[in-house]
């Protein structure tokens, strides 16, 4: 079924699609990642010590960006910005968005993760003399980020995979590249295929990372009961 | 050294301590006995902001303090001459036990880190676990678990340890070893405020007792005239359901 051209192409179009995905994809997603993290760990804290004003605009923003297309809001920064005079270039504006974005969805883990770490923590660090802040940054927040870890990295994979989303805002990310290839080989099938994989290697590798991350931060270990 | 002062608190229409006096000397061993839901929680965390009372008046190391009117500055600095142990440990779970006790000398104190280790050392050998400095909460006994928090608790040198049943999450033989520790501390002089539910502690290491009911202080005095003549009938009757179910 596949004959000897059609390997070729396959062949021949691997590097053209992995640079890009090495090129574009991955530092988009990982520039991205970070800033949504940080985001998000501001979003979740702000509810979390329940601060006025900010609290209501944490809410505000993730009800927002969760309630409204990834593909949506490229489109509105990347084609509609410009109508106001704010011109923003094709990868800033998707860093931009996919920080935005994930940052929303982090918040909620991170939050709920600050939540379930018991509240008698918080009461020994004041009773031995730490600050709020300190109690929370010391003891708190590195137990809800190990339990928000692997949703994170859910979040990171899915990340990985919705990059190709701004091939439509003329990111010549990794998608961008195949759906040129095919236009010109006419081989739709056999080269959307290969990308697939790509993004499934990909998103292999992250899954290791996270298997061995989660290891990493079980040094403290859970009771087997 | 402690005193406080017509301690009230409600929660909601509940009205949980109504109108609390009590004087602590230094080294005293004070026992808080009552039945459950009469308030002793409260009280505690009252004493130590963890809850904002309605009414009282705190005087503590020389400091008066109007329980529902301090600063945060002045809680923050009230706590640091304190110390609470709780009933569920509370140890930090990202911490290893050494680092459970320094975490307050160093942050809380800024004191510098080999000093502290050397505290925190000290503090674990006294409750005989310094072959666990290491280990986390997770990987401890209930008991060791409790005795981390005692050296937690003694390592910043407090003026006052306030004891919220550290027992009554153990099993039963397990709470031998933590009650020894308390009971070495109570020894040396030790200030010390407990609720517990052991009347063998409170018969034989504490000085005083009190006893709540209802959210007030029932009845209180040295432990030897409390428990062999009680005065008041709700004393008694509660020395006797906690004799029979002793008994069992
Ligand atoms: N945060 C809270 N919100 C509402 N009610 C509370 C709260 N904390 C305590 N209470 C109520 O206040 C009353 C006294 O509680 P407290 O914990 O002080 O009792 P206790 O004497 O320590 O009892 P136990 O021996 O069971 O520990 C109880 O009826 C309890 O339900
Ligand atoms: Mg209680």
């Amino acid at each position: 079924m596949l004959d000897t051209k059609l390997w070729e192409l396959l062949i021949d179009s691997f590097p053209k699609m992995l640079m890009p995905g090495l090129t574009v994809t991955m530092p988009l997603t990982l520039i991205s990642f970070t800033l949504a993290l940080i985001i998000a760990t501001v979003t979740a804290l702000v509810q979390f010590a329940n601060i006025k004003g900010l609290k209501q605009l944490a809410r505000f923003y993730i009800w927002v960006v969760r309630g409204t297309p990834l593909l949506v809001q490229l489109f509105i920064v990347f084609y509609g910005l410009p109508h106001v005079g704010l011109l923003i270039d094709s990868f800033p504006a998707a860093v931009m968005v996919f920080s935005i974005n994930s940052g929303a969805y982090c918040a909620e883990t991170i939050r709920a993760a600050l939540e379930a770490v018991p509240h008698g923590q918080l009461e020994a660090g004041y009773c031995v003399g730490l600050s709020y802040l300190q109690t929370i940054r010391r003891i708190v927040l590195p137990q809800a980020l190990r339990t928000a870890f692997p949703s994170l990295f859910n979040s990171l994979i899915s990340m990985v995979k919705d990059t190709s989303l701004t091939t439509c805002i003329t990111v010549t990310e990794m998608f961008m590249v195949t759906q040129r290839i095919a236009a010109r080989t006419y081989e739709h099938l056999a080269l959307y295929i290969e990308v697939a994989v790509i993004y499934l290697i990909f998103s292999t590798v992250l899954t290791k990372v996270q298997t061995w991350g989660e290891k990493k931060l079980n040094y403290y270990g859970r009771k087997a009961d | 050294m402690l005193e406080i002062k017509n301690i009230k608190k409600s929660f909601g229409s509940l009205k949980v301590l109504d109108g609390v006096d009590l004087k602590v000397e230094k080294g005293d061993v004070i026992a808080i006995l009552g039945p459950s839901g009469s308030g002793k929680t409260t009280l505690l965390r009252c004493l130590n902001f963890l809850e904002k009372a309605d009414e009282g008046i705190l005087t503590f190391d020389g400091e008066e303090y109007d329980l529902p009117r301090t600063s945060k500055k002045a809680i923050a600095d009230m706590r640091k001459k304190t110390a609470f142990v709780f009933q569920n440990y509370n140890l930090f779970e990202n911490k290893t036990a050494l680092q459970n006790v320094t975490e307050g000398l160093v942050i809380g104190r800024k004191m510098n880190k080999n000093e502290a280790h050397d505290i925190a050392m000290k503090a674990l050998q006294k409750v005989g676990l310094s072959d666990r400095a290491s280990h986390y909460p997770q990987q401890l006994s209930g008991g060791q678990q409790q005795r981390v928090a005692i050296a937690r608790a003694i390592a910043t040198n407090p003026k006052i340890i306030f004891f919220d049943e550290p027992t009554s999450a153990l099993d039963p033989e397990l709470t031998g070893e933590v009650l020894a520790v308390m009971r070495q501390l109570a020894d040396e002089g030790m200030t010390m405020l407990v609720v517990t539910h052991e009347i063998g502690f409170a018969r034989t290491v504490s000085n005083r007792v009190v006893f709540m009911d209802g959210g007030s202080i029932v009845e209180s005095g040295d432990s030897r005239t409390f428990f062999e003549s009680p005065r008041e009938e709700r004393t008694r009757a509660f020395l006797r359901l906690i004799g029979d179910s002793m008994a069992e």
